[in-house]
Order: structure tokens, then C-alpha cells, then sequence
């Protein structure tokens, strides 16, 4: 075990699996950063210092600094991929996936399916999102809920480094294409990652705080939200099952459900906008599939209907926060 | 480079099938026989061949929604795309692409594609791929004039560019994109290869309805490309007989004009005018070839026809590998 911030991590895994499969190959913009400047290639190494030293270690065939050209970096990956390499692409800020939405949705999604399973697009894009550094509207979203939507695409939220490193390389391991979320907050905090070989398989949510009073369900960035809620909550005797999906897509509806049946209430967080989102789609879930075990209606804590606000007091109330999470609790259990 | 007798038969006989398939498929789906979306490439095949004579299965490409003739030049199986056309659960892709999505992956067909230009920046990747192989393959993505219009393949061409990627793309100007011609919607109408040459490409321009020309020209362009030199472009004067999709009225077209083309422009007439002048085949080699052709395609059909329909439970299956 080594304490790690969770860029360390995810930097540590992909040169870990570079050097382990030589058909890994990674693209994005600046992911070498300097070139063809007085600085030189590595005068960046990677704006988020994920890829610090990759091209030196692994060259210009395996890792390709891209023009700004999203559809091309999604597009040639899928290329790769079905040519038979591993390719890992960054998309610098998630929001730019409307940029290149045919080639994650039309293309690297249905490929298996349109051609009858007979190909496989083995392609782990790295998504960097979320809200919390005044980047306005265009450079802050959480637009996972709306790609967990989409058939064939499997969606993946680390919130600890340690969890950074064996999702992700499940992730570039996975013979199916995954989308990886790294969230801008996350980058910095630190953790207890295990050494060696360390693979955590999709669709186990992880138990963050067990409780027995309001079952709270989150995934990515809303972990530590609500995990500073419920420490709170506790204090008061207020008990939180609280579970960290990992994955969106597939989703632990097993883990959900068990925790509700026992709870009879839940919380739902989501840094996501709330229509058709993660949030919705686990109450939708608990609601077919866990009726009779309710005792309050699910309560949602999601971004407001709104683009993600530029100034820092507009940001901060759009943001899901732990005494929102906590007002969800009361309102759950107040519920008779 | 003189082509000898089984490579000028080989190259009739592609040709020949892709026109046998093509017609076939337009008879059929005037009958109703045939689901969805189809776009014939009749009046291109020497595009088709021309490109693909040249390849192996160990090279790529990426097709378009007008996709038969580039998986038959690339030799991926008929009576499959038959019956993956037909809606068969023995389809090339069990019955869950149909025409504008065949792909063989084995074969190095990387798929044809629904979504005009998203093709280009796919083999691009492709041959990103190729180069760290280093054993000189290429990747060839396949594009209209339609989709040199979309900014995929300005992106993939200047990505291609840049990473020195072993990318050959091929614009077929049929001059009509879907229902619309290139003098309102190309900007450079009459010169689409000078788009790729203002990336900084070299680029070829061949007659898409001769074959030899076509092909003659590609040989150049693949030795080119194959010896490291990066990208590489060529723009094919070509036909299009039919419709963008059968079922179009083409009230587009002037008067007779598809005669016309069909007189003046057919690539299977000019190749037999050339090969028996030239007295390399007789007519009867070819009429041969023609019969083979059509009497493969009938069985195609009649094999389609005869084989299982998919059922509801295939719906969920091949979404995804494992999940």
C-alpha cells in the first residue's frame, strides 16, 4: 500500500498496463503538451499530470498527442480498436463529448451489436468532469447520467484513488468500450493504494458507511458529499447505509435494493442535472422493484435543472452539498 | 503494369458481382422483399475493385452507407451479406446491421456506416494502428462527395497528416450527395482531391469508371503510401446508377440522363471493350464470368430466402461482451 493522490494513481495504472500490453496505445490533446514549441515534447506532460512521461517511456506510436479534433480522437480510437489495439483516449473535459457524440454513441456503442458480435471495440475513454472550479458552463458537467443511458457503453466513476486504480484497469482490460470519469476534484485527494496487480470488477458497488436507518445511494465526486453528511448524521444516532455505485453502467441494482429493503428509505446523489438522470433511474428502479419496502418516497439530490453557473456563489448553490444530503435524510425519515 | 489473364478475370468477376448483387437487390426490394434502407453502388464498381485489387486482408478499410461493392471488393462472403440484407438470423451480423451496416473484421472490413463521414477519422485510427505494427499496412477510408462536406473528415485528414498515419482516403465523387449536387453543396465542386492537397497531401485524381485507370493509379498511390511517406488522398470521377436509396424518384436527374450514363459511363462495358480490343479476353471469357455472377446471386437469394428468421431473444444478445 502506498499513499497516493488519485492522478498518481490513474498516471501509476496506465503506465503499469502499457508496459504490461503492448497493443495499449493513447491519444488525446496535449497528453505530451509542448509539441512543436520551443519548450519541446513533456514541456506539459498531460494538463491534468496523467500522463507525465508516457511518450518518453512508450514514444509517438503508442502515445499520440492529438490536434483538437474530439471526433478524430474518439473516431481513430475506435479505428484502433477494431484493428485489433487497446486504445485509451482522454477527452481533456467531458463536456466535450457533444463534440464527438457520434463516435461514442453511434459508432464505438453499436459496433458490437451491428456487426453481430463478431468485433470487439476494447476502447476506455477518460472523461474529466464535474463542477467546483468556477469553469462555467461548457467545462463543469456531469454528463455521465446521460451516456449510462446508452446501450453498449459501459460507465465507470472512481472515488478514491485505490478504487481509481483497479477500475481503471478493469476498464482497459475490458473487451467492451468504457467510459471513465475522472472527476477535477478528485485529482488532488489522497489515498491507501494497493500494490501490484489490483483489478476491481464492474457492477459491485462498494459499501462506503453501513447504517440502518436511510439508505443513501451515490457514485463519483457525491461520495465524499455524502460521506461528510452521514458523519454528521451520525453523531445525531442517525445511521447511513451509504453506497458508492463505482458504475452506472452496469448498474448493482442487487446492492440498491438489498440496502432499501432493509433501510425502507434512500437518498439519491447526483451531481447531474435530476431528468433522466442517475438519480432518477435508481428511484425508478426502487420503485418497481422495492415498493413495498418503502416507508417515505425517494428523495432526490441532484443539480438543479440548469447549465452548471459560472460565479463562485451561483456554482456553489448549484453544486449538491452535505446539508442538502442531510435535509434529504430528516425529510426521509420525518416521513410517516 | 500488365495485368495477367487471372487478375483481369478476378478483377471482372468482383466487378461483375458487385453489379449482379446491386441489380439483384433492386429487383427484390421494387417486390418488397427487403426491409429498410439500401443505397446500390452500380456504376462504381471500378472504384471499388480498382482499390481493392491492390489490398490483403491484413490492410483496412471503412465504408460508407453505400457499402456492398467495398465488402465484396474486399471479399467478404456474399451469400452472408445476402442474408445479413435479407434480415437472417445466418446474416454476416445476424440480422442486427442489415445493408449499410456489414463489417468483417477478419477480412479487414472494418464496417460500413449509417452516418456520413464518420468513417474517416475510424481508419485513421486504423492505420495509427497499422504504423505501430510497422509491417506496411494501410487503412482506406471510403467517402462521397457528400461526406468530404462533414468536418469528421477534415479532422481525420489533418489528424492523418499530423501523426504521419498510412491513410488513404478515398473520395468517390458520384457527383450527386444523397439528392443534392456538388455545384450547390461542395464549395470546391469540381475538385475535391485540392482539399486534401491544401492538408498537405499528396493526392491522385483517376477515372472511377475504368477500371484500369483506377486501378493503375491506386498501385501508384499505395506504393507511395506504403513506404512511409504518411497520408494520401484520390478523388474518383464516378456514376451513380441508381438513387440515393432504392425507392428515391430522382427527380433530380436531367433527361436521360442515366441512359446516358449507362452508355457512356458503364465501367463492366469499358473494361470488356478494352480487354477484347486489346485481345487479352474474348467476349466469351467474360459472358462466362457474367453467368457465374448471376448464378451465384440467385443462390445467394434463394439461400436468403430459405434461411431462419432471427428471434425476439436475439434482441439483448452481443450488446455487450460481458455485463
Amino acid at each position: 500500500m502506498a499513499q497516493k493522490m488519485m492522478r498518481e494513481a490513474i498516471l501509476d495504472t496506465i503506465r503499469e498496463e502499457m508496459r504490461r500490453d503492448p497493443t495499449i496505445m493513447m491519444l488525446g490533446e496535449d497528453i505530451v503538451g509542448g509539441m512543436g514549441t520551443a519548450g519541446g515534447p513533456e514541456a506539459i506532460g498531460g494538463i491534468w499530470s496523467t500522463s507525465t512521461g508516457l511518450y518518453e517511456e512508450f514514444g509517438p506510436n503508442r502515445i499520440i498527442d492529438t490536434p483538437i479534433s474530439e471526433s478524430a480522437i474518439i473516431g481513430s480510437a475506435a479505428g484502433a480498436a477494431l484493428a485489433g489495439k487497446r486504445p485509451i483516449a482522454e477527452l481533456m473535459f467531458a463536456d466535450f463529448v457533444g463534440v464527438c457524440m457520434d463516435q461514442i454513441w453511434n459508432q464505438i456503442a453499436k459496433f458490437r451489436y451491428m456487426f453481430g458480435g463478431k468485433s470487439k471495440c476494447p476502447v476506455t475513454i477518460r472523461l474529466v468532469y464535474g463542477a467546483g472550479f468556477n469553469a462555467a458552463p461548457q467545462h463543469s458537467q456531469a454528463v455521465y447520467s446521460m451516456l449510462t443511458s446508452m446501450p453498449g457503453l459501459k460507465v465507470v466513476l472512481p472515488a478514491t484513488p485505490a478504487d481509481a486504480k483497479g477500475l481503471l484497469t478493469q476498464s482497459i482490460r475490458d473487451d467492451d468500450p468504457v467510459l471513465f470519469f475522472e472527476h477535477k476534484a478528485l485529482y488532488g485527494i489522497k489515498g491507501e493504494v494497493p500494490d501490484g496487480d489490483y483489478v476491481i470488477p464492474f457492477g459491485h458497488a462498494r459499501q462506503v458507511r453501513s447504517g440502518e436507518h436511510v439508505t443513501i445511494v451515490t457514485c463519483g465526486m457525491m461520495v465524499s458529499v455524502a460521506e461528510k453528511a452521514a458523519d454528521q448524521l451520525a453523531q445525531e444516532g442517525i445511521s447511513c447505509d451509504l453506497l458508492d455505485l463505482r458504475t452506472t453502467s452496469p448498474l448493482d441494482e442487487e446492492a440498491i435494493l438489498d440496502s432499501v429493503e432493509m433501510t425502507g428509505r434512500v437518498v439519491l446523489v447526483d451531481e447531474s442535472p435530476p431528468r433522466c438522470s442517475v438519480a432518477s433511474d435508481v428511484a425508478a428502479l426502487i420503485a418497481n422493484k422495492a415498493f413495498a419496502a418503502l416507508k417515505a418516497p425517494p428523495q432526490m439530490v441532484t443539480a438543479p435543472h440548469s447549465p452548471v453557473p459560472f460565479a463562485r456563489e451561483l456554482e456553489s448553490a448549484y453544486i449538491p452539498s452535505a446539508p442538502k444530503v442531510i435535509d434529504a435524510v430528516r425529510k426521509a425519515l420525518a416521513y410517516r | 503494369m500488365q495485368l495477367s489473364r487471372d487478375q483481369l478475370v478476378q478483377a471482372y468477376r468482383r466487378m461483375a458481382t458487385i453489379r449482379a448483387f446491386e441489380e439483384r437487390l433492386h429487383e427484390e426490394i421494387a417486390k418488397g422483399e427487403i426491409a429498410g434502407f439500401t443505397h446500390l453502388y452500380c456504376g462504381q464498381e471500378a472504384v471499388a475493385v480498382g482499390v481493392c485489387e491492390h489490398l490483403t486482408d491484413d490492410d483496412f478499410i471503412v465504408s460508407t452507407h453505400r457499402g456492398h461493392g467495398h465488402c465484396l471488393a474486399k471479399g467478404v462472403d456474399v451469400k452472408g451479406m445476402m442474408q445479413e440484407i435479407y434480415g437472417r438470423s445466418t446474416g454476416l451480423c445476424k440480422g442486427k446491421g442489415g445493408s449499410m451496416h456489414i463489417a468483417d473484421v477478419d477480412k479487414g472490413m472494418l464496417g460500413a456506416n449509417g452516418i456520413v463521414g464518420a468513417g474517416a477519422p475510424q481508419a485513421v485510427g486504423a492505420a495509427l494502428a497499422a504504423k505501430m505494427d510497422g509491417k506496411g499496412k494501410v487503412a482506406i477510408a471510403f467517402s462521397g462527395d457528400g461526406a468530404c462536406n462533414q468536418g469528421t473528415t477534415f479532422e481525420a485528414m489533418n489528424m492523418a497528416v499530423v501523426t504521419k498515419a498510412p491513410c488513404i482516403f478515398v473520395f468517390e465523387n458520384n457527383h450527386y450527395s444523397e439528392h443534392t449536387g456538388p455545384d450547390y453543396a461542395t464549395a470546391t465542386a469540381t475538385d475535391i482531391a485540392g482539399r486534401a492537397e491544401a492538408f498537405g497531401m499528396k493526392a491522385w485524381r483517376a477515372n472511377g469508371c475504368d477500371f484500369f485507370d483506377s486501378y493503375d493509379t491506386m498501385r501508384e498511390l499505395l506504393d507511395y503510401v506504403r513506404a512511409g511517406n504518411g497520408p494520401a488522398a484520390i478523388e474518383f470521377d464516378t456514376e451513380r446508377f441508381y438513387g440515393h436509396f432504392e425507392g428515391d424518384p430522382q427527380r433530380y436527374r436531367g433527361d436521360g440522363e442515366i441512359d446516358r450514363l449507362r452508355a457512356e459511363r458503364d465501367c463492366l462495358v469499358a473494361f470488356r471493350r478494352k480487354v477484347t480490343e486489346a485481345k487479352l479476353l474474348e467476349h466469351g471469357d467474360l459472358d462466362a464470368v457474367d453467368e457465374e455472377a448471376l448464378a451465384l446471386i440467385e443462390a445467394a437469394v434463394q439461400e436468403a430466402r430459405a434461411a431462419p428468421l432471427p428471434t425476439a431473444e436475439m434482441v439483448l444478445e452481443d450488446v455487450y461482451i460481458s455485463y
